[in-house]
């Protein structure tokens, strides 16, 4: 069938908030291997996007696939893993690394939740991954803002999923965290993994993103970063602000 | 000879009360009570339901007026109403444009108001003061044995889907991406909010029970940035504020549930004030610079 071909596959999908349309009329195909950035403009549909793709928001119109399935069954095979923006969690929480990487593995365990072996190695394997195993036990509260995300990063892997969401991965992060989720990202490719990730920066876009995917509210563009990811797209996805203005010349 | 007034006076403060039988059976149910209102409350104060709290142990006010008018156990009364105020709660928040902390406030309100006027117009042998205020020492065997019963089912659901409601309080989205059900966790949280708000109102009343709902999880927040012991924290400090709270009111005469909950303000403000880390005063900054 043709979808299977698909990792991720949403159609023409609509997401409104009591009435106010956030997303209208989007659609998205990504294969296994590839690596998409999200572009758009803040409260263009980014956020709603991945809420959609996570199954946070109920989809007013279209259909959303994962690996030819529904939601659903994506979610019970542990398909997609999400890392939240810095912003989107509680650092007070009284939680180290350890704990927060365990997550990754709750959809597998029993219903107490208590750790096997291959659930402990996958959390060890995945913190020496992100480099922070001599942070394994800091309090989520002690970390920097790249380590953090690290930490998150972690968790999608220990998760196993085939498919990453990644909401702002290089905002607020040390030079060191950058060059470490680059090159995971790149690893992630090899291993047949399909990411999306949204991002502000317009390096990064070009520096691994096969695809990008320009929204406002619904797609302003969608295809090989080469054709794609052009100053008129850009402009056009940012309300009609030159990315000169928006990123400098070089960009 | 003083240190031996001393302990001897130490020794009768805290034996004497135990001679009578109300008294015994007071501290015994209000340290179940406080346990689990202790352990829950470190739940709710990372979730940020302390407005929750409050609505859902005024909203059971009716529920417990009515089942008592009908015969009922009164934990079945303020448990529906418990659940059906945050139902109402959702609801209208979803169908109007007014903001949740508004619809919170004139929800509960509303059902207290109701059972207040249940209270007037059903003629019973129902105390408004033992309601609002708690009567630890006149409780009845019934009462107690509910108690029991409702405290033992609270502590076994926290415990099963403890590290569950962690994850929802924590990063309720991730849940869902790896197919917890985030839903029913929600209404777990609920259910064992409003089981907790009807035993709690035994000990100091539907007025001041979300005190023991939230203050025990706030002090422990203060001492710790680990889960497993916020949780024990608070548990020790809700016991320890119960009994200590019941003795000074036996002593010195005064309200028991306002005793109770006073202890727990003063031991929250004393980790406020000088909690290693993140008390006013930071001992161990202190300490270390030294």
């Amino acid at each position: 069938m043709e979808f299977e071909k698909y990792r991720i596959e949403a159609e023409n999908i609509c997401v409104d908030y009591n009435g106010k349309v956030a997303l209208y009329d989007a659609t998205l195909r990504l294969k296994a291997g590839q690596i998409c950035g999200l572009v758009g403009m803040n409260g263009a549909g980014k956020t709603t996007f991945f809420n959609a793709l996570t199954g946070f928001v109920n989809l007013s119109k279209g259909i959303i696939r994962i690996n030819g399935e529904s939601l659903k069954t994506a979610q019970q095979d542990q398909s997609v893993a999400y890392v939240p923006q810095n912003e989107g969690i509680d650092s007070d929480f009284p939680i180290n690394v350890w704990d927060i990487v365990m997550m990754g593995r709750y959809g597998s365990m029993n219903i107490l939740r208590s750790p096997r072996e291959s659930d402990i190695q996958a959390v060890k394997n995945a913190i020496g991954r992100v480099d922070l195993l001599e942070h394994t036990f800091t309090p989520i509260g002690n970390l920097s803002g790249g380590q953090r995300k690290r930490t998150f990063l972690a968790r999608a892997i220990a998760q196993r999923a085939s498919i990453l969401l990644l909401d702002e991965p290089f905002s607020g992060v040390d030079i060191r965290t950058e060059k470490l989720i680059s090159e995971l990202f790149l690893e992630f490719k090899k291993e047949g993994k399909t990411i999306l990730i949204s991002t502000h920066d317009m390096i990064h876009i070009r520096e691994f993103c096969d695809l990008v995917l320009l929204i406002n509210k619904t797609v302003v563009a969608y295809g090989d970063t080469s054709e794609v990811f052009t100053p008129e797209n850009i402009t056009s996805t940012f309300g009609g602000m030159s990315p000169d203005f928006l990123f400098g010349p070089e960009s | 000879m003083d240190g031996y007034f001393l302990s001897v006076n130490i020794n009768s403060f805290i034996s004497e009360p135990l001679t009578h039988d109300f008294m015994r059976k007071a501290i015994l149910i209000s340290s179940l009570v406080a346990a689990v209102c202790g352990l829950l409350s470190s739940f709710l104060t990372l979730k940020g339901w302390a407005l929750m709290g409050d609505a859902v142990s005024h909203a059971v006010m009716p529920g417990v007026v009515v089942a008592y008018a009908l015969g009922v156990p009164f934990s079945l009364g303020a448990f529906i109403f418990g659940v059906g105020s945050v139902a109402l709660i959702g609801f209208i928040k979803q169908k109007s444009r007014v903001k949740e902390d508004t619809v919170i406030g004139l929800v509960f309100t509303g059902f207290f108001a109701l059972g207040i006027v249940l209270v007037s117009k059903i003629k019973s042998n129902i105390d408004l003061m033992h309601i609002l205020f708690g009567s630890p020492l006149g409780i009845s065997l019934s009462d107690i044995q509910q108690t029991i019963f409702i405290s033992i089912l609270v502590v076994l659901l926290l415990s099963i889907f403890r590290k569950d409601l962690m994850l929802y309080c924590f990063d309720p989205r991730h849940a869902k991406t790896v197919g917890i059900n985030v839903g029913f966790l929600h209404y777990l949280l609920l259910t064992c909010l409003s089981l907790a708000a009807v035993v709690g109102l035994q000990t100091v009343g539907i007025v001041l029970v979300v005190a023991m709902l939230i203050t025990p999880g706030a002090t422990a927040y203060l001492l710790t940035d680990k889960f497993d012991r916020l949780s024990l924290i608070s548990v020790l400090s809700s016991i320890v504020s119960s009994v200590l709270g019941i003795y000074l009111s036996y002593w010195f005469d005064i309200e028991t549930g306002g005793s109770i909950v006073l202890v727990q303000t003063f031991i929250f403000l004393f980790a406020f004030l000088f909690a290693p880390r993140y008390g006013i005063f930071k001992f161990k900054k202190l300490l270390s610079s030294k």
